[in-house]
């Protein structure tokens, strides 16, 4: 057997008795293990990750079971944040379920707040204007880069990259404000209305806008320079957590989720909603469906959301942002104080809100984090009978164990990284 | 309408109990005791190809007489077609229902969502626990109607019973049987584990 040495300097003397640096032999293979017994083979552990734990997004609660480092089962449990939204909206006007909304998937509220306007419009069949259609655009294009910033942060601070997470806040950080400008507020938006929207752009958010769309492609490519060949960004996601597209569509995955596994659907181009269907935008699609690849289609499609973010504020025309119905739509408070008509219409809007006729509808909108649903049903009053939200992330996120299973430790929580989760939407 | 509406009356006759459409969407309501035969052709014959469950969820109505309905939303993905079967449950009978997760693993935990919520049993489940609430929760299935928006036990006693939660009552029976936590259980506790009777696990004082 061979035998390496290597010099060290040891901080206490460090020398040996002739004064040369102290060497201490390095041999491979056996040592003196054997005397121990033989190793623990077949004895698991059981480990509990969370539900205060960084790196699992959240409330989330992973119990896993190991052999060694090597995953063989995780049992994930979820509901710590459940807030009984769906039970909530049972005892709400239409408009009054739109903050909840806001709640539910907190990283992109703008395009929560337009599937659910999306799905009582479908039901109340109503028309939506132009403007508004392409404000709504706009609002979930917004919605999806936010998202995706923050995934692209907290996925890598979790995998040892952490200026990329700077980068990409600093870029969330400035579509917060021209949330801000827009709403008023930064994360709970309520932008929308049924039939409209809460309040117009102004020309100072167009700029606004326009300059982030001309800058924030170098964060891109930084981003893109900085991880897509790293070395160790690589070796961690490449070949982890891999879904077959088959797989992914038995496990009803959906986003980028289902796109890394090369399945290209995609709810804005395959079944459009708002006017999707005449921008030019590409749908990126994985092969490999690995952690990899849910990074590089999430990175494309932020690339495709500035590309329709600049198309919309190219079409974005003059004209009214609400529908013309006086019974859906508040009149201006100077109205409502001097009119007695208005007054009537904002009385009774305000006291017995707006009411569907009887019927069902189901909006599904790509998400940042997937397909989301909005299923209504109505009885004929101005609160739905039932109001089921279909969470992307809570779908997404019951396909863990299957990824994980049979990866080390450490894959899991990259794994669970690349579901993209978001506790408020999981748990509602 | 969508065709597939017609195409499963042809094929099942009268498992098929009507279909409707509302706003655009086409929904099939389909007898419970075929529900598995006709998911799995509709999933499995060409030209109907719904291979992508979108959801599983529940109706309740605020008409007490109306049945609960159980709602699939399915799609085909090749042809960019949406059909909703839906299966009505009498509420005054046994709210069981065949498991879909035989078909789609992607039903799992959208079928124990509706078990917690509504209280539906889904047959041929392999794991139906609790899984928003948990599983030691006792007072019943929030979405249902008779539900109060507060929850049926009072504030104090719904504190009370937070603050004295057992911690291993935490962890399901396999999680304690793996970490070998199973044996230094009480055994009563122990017992009332074994019989799958988790709402009843004492609360320690």
């Amino acid at each position: 057997m061979s035998k390496r040495t290597i010099a060290v300097e040891l901080a206490t003397p460090g020398l040996d008795p002739q004064g040369r640096p102290a060497r201490i032999p390095l041999a491979a293979g056996v040592g003196p293990l054997e005397q121990y017994g033989e190793p623990d083979a077949g004895e698991h552990m059981l480990i509990n990750i969370g539900p205060q734990h960084p790196a699992t997004h959240g409330v989330l609660r992973l119990v896993v079971e190991l052999d060694g480092e090597t995953v063989v089962r995780v049992i994930p449990h979820v509901g710590y944040l459940h807030s009984g939204f769906e039970k909530l909206g049972e005892y709400r006007h239409y408009n009054q379920i739109i903050p909840l909304t806001d709640r539910t998937d907190y990283l992109s509220p703008m395009a929560n707040n337009v599937g659910f306007a999306l799905a009582a419009e479908k039901l109340m069949g109503i028309e939506i204007t132009p403007r508004c259609t392409v404000l709504r655009v706009i609002a979930c294009e917004m919605s999806r880069i936010i998202s995706h910033m923050v995934w692209l942060g907290t996925t890598s601070i979790d995998l040892g990259a952490f200026t990329p997470f700077l980068w990409a806040f600093q870029e969330r950080e400035r579509i917060y404000n021209l949330q801000e400008m827009w709403t008023g507020a930064r994360l709970t938006t309520s932008v929308t209305r049924v039939g409209g929207m809460m309040a117009d752009i102004t020309d100072d958010f167009v700029a606004g806008l326009r300059q982030f769309i001309d800058t924030y492609p170098k964060t891109l490519y930084e981003i893109d320079r900085v991880l897509t060949r790293n070395a160790v960004w690589v070796g961690r996601t490449q070949g982890v957590g891999v879904m077959t597209a088959q797989e992914a569509i038995n496990y009803s995955l959906s986003g980028p989720m289902l796109r890394a596994s090369g399945v290209p659907y995609d709810v804005r181009r395959d079944q459009p909603y708002l006017d999707y269907d005449s921008y030019e935008f590409d749908v990126p699609v994985g092969e490999h469906g690995d952690v990899y690849d849910r990074y590089l289609v999430r990175l494309e499609e932020c690339h495709q959301s500035n590309r329709i973010l600049r198309q919309a504020l190219e079409r974005l025309a003059d004209g009214p942002v609400n529908v013309a119905d006086p019974r859906m739509i508040l009149p201006p408070k100077s109205r409502a104080m001097s009119d007695m008509e208005a007054m009537i219409y904002h009385f009774k809007q305000v006291m017995e809100g707006v009411k569907a006729p009887v019927g069902e509808a189901y909006v599904g909108i790509e998400n940042p984090k997937g397909e989301l649903g909005t299923y209504l049903v109505s009885d004929g009053t101005a609160k739905p009978v039932r109001w089921r939200i279909r969470p992307p992330s809570f779908i997404n996120l019951a396909a863990l164990p299957k990824m994980a299973e049979g990866h080390l430790l450490s894959d899991l929580i990259a794994i669970n990284a690349s579901v993209d989760i978001v506790m408020g939407e999981v748990d509602r | 309408m969508n065709p597939s509406a017609d195409a499963l009356r042809a094929t099942f006759g009268g498992a098929i109990a009507r279909a409707a459409e509302s706003c655009g969407d086409t929904i099939v309501y389909v007898d419970r005791a075929a529900l598995l035969a006709v998911m799995a052709w509709l999933r499995d014959t060409p030209g109907q190809q719904y291979d992508y469950l979108v959801d599983v969820t529940a109706v309740e109505y605020r008409d007490r007489e109306r049945p609960l309905e159980v709602v699939y939303n399915l799609r085909s993905l090749a042809r960019r077609t949406d059909l909703r079967v839906k299966v009505e449950l009498d509420l005054r009978g046994d709210l069981a229902i065949d498991s879909v997760v035989p078909l789609w693993r992607g039903a799992d935990w959208l079928e124990r969502e509706v078990y917690d919520m509504f209280g539906v049993t889904f047959r041929g489940h392999p794991d139906l626990r609790r899984i928003l609430m948990w599983e030691t929760y006792a007072e019943g299935y929030p979405l249902r109607k008779d539900f109060p928006l507060r929850g049926r036990f009072s504030r104090a006693e719904q504190v009370r019973q937070a603050l004295n939660a057992n911690p291993e009552a935490h962890y399901s029976m396999e999680e304690l049987s793996i970490a070998e936590a199973h044996d230094e259980l009480p055994p009563d506790m122990r017992e009332r584990l074994r019989r799958g009777e988790r709402d009843k696990i004492p609360y320690s004082e």
